[in-house]
């Protein structure tokens, strides 16, 4: 049996249809656990105050808004090769996910930035990248809600997508060429020594496993409801046809 | 495919709209500036190289939905689908003339309006030679982003929301050579590197335009 045949909507309806409620109970398990350890069990960071617990939900939600990019390039790469409807689906389900959480890094950031860098926002590489980002989800929602025919927003899309994530990644390379950084490095690399501290690591990683079974969890409902909805449209044009 | 190239200037000098509405467009855009800023030439001259390719970008735009447009409405498209050229030389003839109609003009009005908003004498050279490196990376990424919408109804607003963010990376590089040009620095690296993109986008996007332009005319 090949991988391919989860991919098959019916099947897929039936093996997300169990998935589903064990992964939303495990993200919100995860998520709380997270949140509570770090925002009451875990000691203030002597520099930065409480300020710091802004961090539980900042970094995991920075790294989905561009995991959740990925995720669509590979979602897309699939339909453009293989065809398969429920990848499409599943890239045009993650975007607006993709969308908030890009605005939730963006905000969550902005709030920390106020006491620690004394401003809300400065034109940092990684701020600058992060807003371009955002642009890019803009308008790839945007083209998925304007063109009728879904076969064709699929493929229009994939192709954005592409061409997009070369320019993404074009524009991260600019923007750091641009202007220099406020924005700390890297905390959460496997190699480095300069990672944070184990007491904010522990609850971090706990969220962040949090946020990655939250968006499982998101994507495979929408998925599901735009399946459904695609069902229906079918369903309701069998009927008028006889 | 040259006659296609010279079909296309014709077109756009005949129609009227496009190849002067771009240059007309450029022009308020650069007047605008030092009502909304102030007139101190310091001023202008520090944010000149900046607003001039702003401004040129916004040009560029302007002209975008023409290029595919009416070929689609009029069916010429499909005749060319169906022609014995492939589809992505046609997006490359029909980038190449969008360039002429628009970018290149643009190229040679900058330094004009650059007097306007007191541009400084070492600055002008670079600013041309940044706009000619830049705008065919502009002309070539439009013609993508109007190839994704040439489908639409209503695709104006939508071509701009998907092309803006393509756009950073060139505008990044052409207004820091410009600028590093204006302050008497050396321009080249933001200028290679602007230069790379252009070949990079001439080089990639007519496939990926071609391919958008076949879904479209599925």
């Amino acid at each position: 049996m090949s991988i391919w045949e989860f991919a098959n909507p019916r099947r897929f309806m039936g093996w997300s249809g169990k998935v589903v409620p064990v992964v939303s109970v495990l993200a919100g398990v995860f998520i709380a656990v997270g949140l509570i350890w770090g925002f009451f069990f875990s000691p203030d960071d002597y520099r930065m105050g409480s300020t710091v617990k802004i961090i539980y939900i900042h970094v995991p939600s920075a790294m989905m808004a561009i995991n959740i990019w990925v995720m669509m390039l590979v979602a897309s790469l699939i339909w453009l090769v293989r065809r398969h409807h429920v990848s499409a689906l599943a890239a045009k389900a993650a975007a607006p996910i993709g969308v908030v959480m890009t605005l939730i890094a963006l905000i969550t950031g902005a709030i920390w930035g106020q006491p620690m860098w004394g401003t809300w926002w400065a034109w940092d590489p990684r701020l600058t990248s992060f807003l371009i980002l955002f642009l890019f989800y803009l308008g790839y929602v945007a083209l998925w809600a304007a063109i009728e025919n879904p076969d064709t927003a699929a493929d229009l899309t994939t192709v954005l997508c592409l061409v997009g994530s070369v320019f993404a990644v074009l524009s991260r390379y600019a923007v750091l060429f641009w202007n220099q950084g406020l924005h700390q490095g890297a905390s959460l690399s496997l190699d480095k020594e300069e990672n944070v501290a184990d007491v904010f690591w522990f609850p971090l990683v706990t969220t962040i496993v949090g946020f990655i079974l939250l968006f499982v969890a998101l994507v495979l409902i929408r998925t599901r409801t735009e399946i459904r909805a695609r069902h229906l449209k079918a369903l309701l044009a069998r009927e008028r046809m006889g | 495919m040259i006659r296609l190239l010279v079909r296309d200037l014709r077109l756009a000098m005949r129609a009227g709209g496009g190849f002067g509405l771009g240059l007309a467009f450029f022009l308020i855009v650069t007047v605008l500036v030092p009502f909304g800023v102030g007139p101190q030439p310091e001023l202008l001259a520090r944010i000149a190289p900046g607003i001039l390719w702003l401004g040129a970008l916004l040009a560029c735009l302007l002209s975008l939905d023409r290029i595919f447009q009416l070929d689609f409405e009029d069916g010429s498209l499909d005749l060319l689908a169906t022609a014995p050229i492939p589809m992505e030389g046609v997006v490359a003839v029909k980038a190449l003339a969008h360039w002429l109609t628009t970018g290149l003009p643009l190229t040679l009005a900058a330094p004009v309006l650059g007097v306007l908003l007191s541009l400084p004498g070492p600055g002008y050279g670079w600013l041309v030679l940044s706009l000619a490196l830049g705008t065919p990376a502009l002309s070539m990424i439009g013609a993508f982003g109007a190839a994704l919408t040439v489908g639409l109804k209503r695709g104006g607003l939508l071509l701009s929301l998907l092309v803006l963010p393509l756009y950073v990376p060139t505008l990044i590089f052409g207004t820091e050579a410009a600028r590093r040009g204006a302050e008497g620095l050396s321009a080249g690296t933001p200028l290679m590197l602007m230069a790379g993109i252009t070949l990079g986008a001439i080089a990639l996007l007519p496939f990926a335009a071609a391919a958008a332009i076949r879904v479209n005319l599925r």
